[in-house]
């Protein structure tokens, strides 16, 4: 899931540093993710891992490292996976 | 008035109009007292501004006399908070002074109004820190006159990316900026400028600096020779700022530019857009019963544009009364967050996209509609209004409000606007 968050990072986020060379934990918004690029970001996470984010979850948190998307992604998915 | 003129002018006259006198100082006294004194204030200043609006326009000059009024009258502190020695008036209070001002001189009322802006992006996110709160302190004693410098050589008017950079060293800090526009940089007490956190931060993590006129050197680079706005004398420059820590805001730019500049600088920007029109469109009223006055029995032909227009100037009144109800309510919802110190970091966005999307919007309708408006107005006042110096005049009018569409670019406007709409699940089409 990971590898997948980090190929959307660089298709749609224009960071300013490859997405390869971050860590899981790293800051995004410190590796130059803007408010506009998060809107981006979050259309592609939906489309590809098939979810819809709520508005609840939709904070600067989600957005904050690959690891907080990943969980994000992960308790959706579980949640869908229950209904 | 006070009791001793009131004895001085009764004493002054024949008996016999001593009666008149005393009605028409009663009828002075209502009607002040219906007004509440800001907005009486804001009238007196109007005036002074309306006396040199041509000369401000024909020289490309800095409003000086309507900001000296201003400073005597107190307005530059409206917004302050009483608690922090302002007055304490609201956005939509404050709407209505730029809406004053701006029927009078558009230059002054644009210079209030970012002006304001920048006072708001000091009092909601740096009220807590004490070197914020004794530099408001002198904005409210001393009636300082605040300005920004967000654009950047190399970057143009995209305020949310920086080139330069902060360099702290052992607390104290440098930064040097070569900004094309600071308007009325040369007039202005403080200056708050936008730039990258660090030398190594990305060009979006911005932060904003509130540098006093002591801690700055300007150089001036280019003038402001301008179709309009001409008293903006929104000149380019070389900036170099120098001073301590505490003089940045701790919040990252980009939760100031959404919280605080982005809602007050549009609402304000519009009444002025809106207090333009509505001088433009009462001086095509007055041609217009002129003309009706001359030939009793038929209407003019340009009758219908006159209900056009003020048909268009309602709805942009309305149209800014929506947005500064969405302003405050976002703005109370802050400070209830911040009291129960909830975290930024955890706020559903939901509520920042709907009210940046409902700015941008406003922003763009107001900034076409006034240029419509007001060249239907032109149409009305034919001639008359194409001439300088008439009392029907709207060549001015026209000329400023064509760089409404221009402050921060509509093209910009309308794909950020775009953008967010994309975030947004439900339509944008407000309360029903």
């Amino acid at each position: 899931m990971k590898s997948a968050l980090r190929r959307i990072l660089t298709e749609s986020a224009r960071l300013d540093v490859p997405a390869d060379s971050l860590a899981d934990d790293a800051d995004l918004y410190a590796a130059g993710l803007s408010s506009l690029a998060t809107v981006h970001l979050m259309l592609a996470v939906e489309d590809e891992f098939n979810i819809e984010i709520p508005d609840r979850m939709l904070t600067r948190r989600l957005f904050s490292s690959i690891d907080s998307l990943a969980a994000a992604v992960t308790e959706l998915q579980l949640a869908q996976a229950a209904a | 008035m006070n009791a001793s003129t009131d004895v001085a002018v009764l004493a002054a006259v024949k008996a016999e109009d001593a009666a008149v006198v005393a009605a028409q100082i009663v009828e002075d006294v209502r009607q002040a007292s219906a007004e509440p004194t800001w907005l009486a204030a804001t009238r007196r200043v109007a005036q002074v501004a309306a006396l040199h609006a041509a000369a401000v326009d024909r020289d490309a000059r800095f409003p000086v006399e309507a900001f000296e009024a201003m400073r005597r009258e107190r307005l530059l502190s409206a917004m302050i908070p009483a608690t922090l020695g302002g007055a304490g008036l609201t956005l939509a209070e404050v709407a209505r002074i730029c809406e004053t001002l701006a029927r009078a001189c558009s230059s002054t009322a644009m210079v209030y109004a970012m002006h304001q802006s920048q006072v708001a992006c000091i009092v909601d996110q740096g009220h807590a820190i004490p070197w914020q709160r004794e530099m408001i302190a002198r904005l409210v004693d001393e009636q300082w006159l605040l300005a920004s410098a967000t654009s950047e050589e190399t970057i143009g008017g995209n305020m949310r990316t920086s080139a330069c950079a902060v360099e702290l060293v052992d607390g104290a800090f440098r930064i040097e900026k070569l900004a094309p526009t600071i308007s009325y940089g040369e007039h202005a007490d403080c200056i708050l400028v936008t730039a990258r956190r660090s030398p190594e931060a990305s060009a979006s993590d911005q932060v904003l600096i509130v540098a006093p006129r002591d801690s700055l050197v300007l150089e001036k680079r280019g003038g402001w020779d301008s179709l309009g706005m001409r008293g903006t004398c929104s000149e380019s420059f070389r900036l170099v700022a120098e001073g301590r820590a505490e003089q940045i805001l701790p919040v990252p730019f980009a939760q100031i530019a959404d919280q605080s500049m982005l809602p007050v600088s549009h609402t304000l920007w519009a009444s002025v857009w809106i207090g333009i029109t509505a001088d433009a469109v009462s001086r095509a009223h007055q041609f217009f019963r002129a003309q009706a006055r001359g030939k009793p029995g038929a209407l003019p032909p340009s009758a219908g544009r006159l209900a056009d227009a003020v048909a268009q100037l309602r709805m942009m009144q309305a149209r800014l009364k929506v947005a500064l109800d969405a302003a405050t309510e976002a703005s109370s919802e802050r400070i209830a967050r911040d009291a129960q110190e909830a975290c930024d970091f955890d706020t559903p966005l939901g509520a920042s996209l709907s009210l940046a999307s409902d700015m941008n919007t406003l922003k763009l309708s107001i900034s076409s509609t006034a240029l419509q408006v007001v060249q239907e107005t032109l149409m009305i006042c034919g001639m008359a209004g194409y001439k300088n110096n008439t009392d029907y005049s709207v060549g001015r009018h026209l000329r400023d409000l064509f760089s409404a569409p221009l402050m921060i670019s509509n093209d910009r406007i309308q794909l950020n606007t775009a953008n967010l709409l994309l975030a947004q699940r439900t339509p944008a089409t407000g309360r029903i």
